[in-house]
């Protein structure tokens, strides 16, 4: 997994690479932490090339978006999210908790 | 069918992941069932990991993965803590942000990807989980 950041004025944008499993969700959860405790609290998510995520991933977005929500200070959105990432995501019940958008000028536009 | 024994630590994840594609592959699985089947095992192995072998140092998973026919079957075997996966409660996938659980996820889904879970535990002999799904 390879995380990339890039700060806008309304939001950050982080690009996700790879796979993100039990072994690569804790760097994962560390980097959308990190923005939290910068007082970032937009945050757009671009998964064009995420290959793969687990349950352990899912649970990363979930805590995020519940830190980024709180006192209505931002939001966690998804962007490009892959077929069978998506499939799964809907299986767990979590498209319903994340705004998706088809590109990142739209996403981060939405901030 | 050869047994293969992993390390029970999450870098193993991958060689686990790409066990179970290659088998499925071979045995005719579409693109998407193929995810499915890596994601119901990856999960299955990370509770092992987490959950049975939480705080033991060098444990095993015992693993085997073969066609049967057009069903797929995947064990893992562990001689850690006793782990039910029907005893865990269904996690609730249309609560709210604040009230959504963060555990029980990993089983749920193994229970949806799959089409047959279950799960022995003997006292000398350890854990064994069976997953089943057959080819559509």
């Amino acid at each position: 997994m390879e995380i990339t950041t890039q700060e806008f004025k309304h939001c950050d944008l982080f690009k996700v690479k790879g796979r993100v499993d039990s072994a690569t969700a804790p760097d994962f959860s560390s980097a959308l932490e990190k923005a939290n405790n910068d007082g970032h609290y937009k945050i757009v998510i671009d998964m064009s090339e995420l290959e793969y995520m687990s349950s352990a991933g899912f649970r990363a977005l979930l805590a995020s978006q519940r830190n980024c929500k709180h006192l209505g200070r931002g939001e966690l959105v998804l962007v490009s999210v892959p077929k069978r990432i998506q499939e799964a995501l809907e299986l767990a019940g979590f498209t319903e908790l994340f705004k998706t958008f088809d590109n990142t000028v739209a996403a981060v536009g939405s901030f | 069918m050869p047994k293969i024994t992993f390390p029970a630590n999450f870098e193993v994840l991958d060689e686990i992941r790409d066990l179970v594609a290659q088998t499925a592959y071979e045995g005719g699985f579409t693109e998407k069932a193929i995810y499915s089947l890596q994601l119901a095992a990856d999960e299955a192995a990370s509770n092992i990991i987490e959950h049975a072998y939480e705080g033991v140092t060098n444990a095993a998973i015992e693993m085997t993965c073969e066609m049967r026919g057009d069903v797929i079957f995947i064990t893992m075997h562990d001689t850690g803590r006793s782990f039910d996966p029907s005893k865990v409660k269904q996690p609730d996938i249309h609560a709210d942000l604040s009230n959504r659980q963060i555990g029980g996820l990993g089983i749920y889904l193994m229970r949806k990807l799959m089409d047959e879970v279950s799960y022995e535990s003997n006292s000398i002999t350890g854990n064994k989980l069976t997953m089943t799904k057959r080819r559509g």
